[in-house]
């Protein structure tokens, strides 16, 4: 049945014919749906949502697709079933009126059926084919066909019936969904309804450690290629939806715009000044060393920005958060008023990881938001083992990358007295853009916080251990403060700076003094000058004397001499 | 209802096929012998009507209806088995 698919490449082109599902995430893993005019089995135990799944694949059908559908029950009276799936926001009764749809109810009670010799289920094909030619569906379910075992002896022609309806559909061209119990060695009671799909579906609903998960994959696929991991999927007000884990290439599309940490100080240790945007940012640090207060920084500083935020909060309600972040001046309140915000909280234990992961998804999806903080990650853990975690995340992170979603999560490390990375941030530090550490620093009798970067993707940041002081008006950055034995907090800063200061007046004073010193000094040297001046000056003036004295002497000789030669 | 019509069974039927032909004239042949005069039987062919299929619930055919009297009786089959069918009826009671 698989032919052809490796080896002509002439038939890479050829796109097998599908239906859409209906389902979320669906589409994905069966690459474009169900087989289009053959039957598709849906089986698993109870409570796993075959009905459902088939349910939405007929409303979907309906209204996304204008496909008229068939829906045969042989377990709950058609009554119920609209007012189940109301709660779904599925209204049945109008597109029933609307001549859309049509639920036939197939009751077999074993108590009314008395068998006495051959027969067949033509009945059932006359009912089906008449059904189906109403409303002109192309699209049936049969839920759950297998009734009819429970209904009828003779299984000898149950068997060769139900062949011959799969056969039936498949002639009347119409794509259907026949769901079946799980048995207990085969995928199906009978065995035999998975021979005779194209296409089945296995639906798991398991717990593991109290926490249930539902899970969807599919068994065969004739004619196409598919998913074949298991996917777990979600089943809440909008019906199903599963999450493919498939994509996880590497190829989207990087911004170097920049968006500011929205903590003052924080930005400069950054060569952009900021995050870039659509790369994630890890926050980590042991408790009580403010993630919160800086996650909750970088959702405010998003929302004035005009960018809508999600913020994930596992450990706080809402209303919690907002009056925590109050009491520093950090006001979160208007923009979950304005719709910029939307802070989103719930217990880490409430679902698998998966469903987290669908909810986050779910959310990303309505509410298209350019930013997401998850406060924190590190609780995840607490519902799944280190590996899950980890594809988790590594799918989380994937998929804010893809929507080129600035991602924040904070985590909580467990050990205290050094920077070293906990389970959490070893299983995501590698996948981590930005990791942003607050560290207690201890000493002398007191406990201050410090912050640093461990490593900033494509920038240059600062090296250095800040220290920072929440106060009533927020966070605050210290300059750094170096003291002879490194970097100075606390009181160790408040002690240096008094020391800075008293040495300062001290050199002032010294200062002062030399100062004086010297202009006594120069006062001496000045009047010492002028003494020697003047006694260079008399000097002087002696000896000009004596010169004048001199020439006068000569001037006196040579008026006598020419009168001696005369005579 | 008449005293005529006090048994009211229906044959619900898919064309003239083996089967259904089989298990018209073995009612026939039972309501004969055991309801002489004081039962109708209604020929139902679910090819012509198929509409009517979904109101009795008829799934396998041929299947034979009991309408009158209450409660509602089915058999299915071609009703060769004289025995099971005298039984499904509570024509005969069982023994």
């Amino acid at each position: 049945m698989q032919k052809g698919k490796n080896s002509k490449p002439k038939t890479e082109n050829f796109l097998f014919p599908k239906t859409p599902t209906g389902v979320e995430g669906l589409d994905e893993i069966t690459e474009g749906g169900f087989p289009k005019g053959r039957p598709t089995l849906i089986c698993g135990g109870a409570g796993c949502g075959k009905t459902l799944l088939s349910m939405q694949f007929i409303i979907k059908g309906i209204t996304d697709y204008n496909e008229s559908g068939v829906f045969m029950t042989f377990e709950e009276p058609s009554k119920d079933l609209s007012l189940n799936v109301k709660s779904l926001g599925f209204d049945l009764e109008q597109l029933k009126a609307d001549k859309q749809l049509i639920v036939d109810h197939v009751r077999v009670e074993r108590s009314e059926i008395e068998e006495a010799g051959e027969y067949d289920l033509e009945g059932l094909f006359i009912r089906l084919g008449h059904a189906i030619d109403t409303v002109k569906a192309k699209r049936v379910v049969l839920d759950t066909i297998e009734s009819l075992f429970a209904g009828l002896d003779n299984q000898a022609i149950l068997r060769a019936e139900l062949r011959r309806l799969f056969q039936w559909l498949k002639d009347k061209g119409v794509t259907a969904l026949i769901t079946g119990e799980r048995g207990e060695t085969t995928l199906t009671r009978q065995g035999l309804e998975e021979y005779v799909s194209d296409c089945v579906i296995v639906l798991d609903h398991r717990v593991i450690d109290q926490v249930s998960t539902r899970r969807l994959r599919i068994v065969k696929y004739r004619g196409s290629t598919h998913g074949t991991n298991e996917y777990p999927f979600l089943i809440d007000q909008d019906g199903i939806s599963v999450l493919p884990i498939t994509s996880l290439k590497l190829n989207n599309e990087v911004s170097s715009e920049i968006v500011s940490t929205g903590v003052p100080g924080l930005d400069g240790m950054f060569e952009g000044r900021g995050f870039y945007r659509g790369s994630n940012i890890l926050v980590s640090g042991t408790a009580g060393t403010a993630k919160t207060t800086i996650a909750a920084y970088f959702a405010l500083e998003q929302c004035k920005r005009k960018e809508k935020t999600v913020y994930f909060a596992f450990e706080e309600s809402p209303q919690q958060l907002i009056r925590n972040m109050r009491s520093i001046g950090v006001d979160l309140e208007p923009y979950i008023k304005n719709g910029y915000l939307q802070i989103h909280s719930s217990r880490p234990s409430l679902n698998g990881l998966e469903l987290h992961l669908l909810t986050l998804r779910k959310m990303i999806r309505d509410f298209n938001p350019s930013t997401v903080i998850i406060d924190p990650i590190s609780n995840l853990i607490a519902v799944g083992s280190e590996m899950e975690v980890r594809s988790m995340l590594v799918r989380l992170i994937d998929m804010l990358k893809l929507n080129n979603i600035t991602a924040l999560f904070t985590s909580l490390s467990k050990h205290h007295d050094q920077a070293r990375p906990d389970l959490a941030e070893e299983s995501v530090s590698s996948l981590i853009d930005t990791w942003i550490t607050v560290r207690d620093m201890e000493g002398i009798g007191e406990r201050n916080r410090g912050i640093f970067i461990i490593k900033s993707r494509g920038m240059g940041h600062s090296n250095q251990v800040r220290e920072f002081v929440i106060t009533n008006k927020g966070i605050q950055l210290l300059d750094v403060e170096l003291g002879p034995n490194g970097i100075l907090t606390g009181m160790a800063r408040r002690t240096h700076e008094i020391d800075k200061q008293v040495s300062k007046i001290k050199l002032q004073g010294e200062i002062d003094r030399k100062d004086r010193d010297i202009a006594r000094k120069r006062k001496t040297l000045e009047s010492n000058i002028d003494a020697l001046r003047n006694e260079f000056e008399s000097v002087q003036e002696e000896l000009s004397l004596l010169r004048r004295t001199e020439e006068l002497q000569a001037n006196i000789a040579l008026e006598h001499e020419p009168k001696q030669k005369k005579k | 209802m008449k005293k005529e019509a006090e048994w009211h069974l229906m044959l619900y039927i898919a064309g003239q096929t083996p089967k259904s032909i089989k298990a018209f004239s073995n009612i026939k042949k039972y309501a004969e012998e055991h309801l002489k005069g004081i039962y109708s039987i209604e020929i139902i062919d679910l090819l012509v009507n198929p509409q009517l299929a979904e109101g009795d619930q008829i799934l396998a055919v041929p299947t034979l209806v009991r309408r009158v009297p209450e409660p509602i009786r089915k058999i299915i089959g071609d009703l060769s088995n004289e025995e099971r069918v005298l039984v499904g009826l509570n024509i005969k009671p069982l023994k």
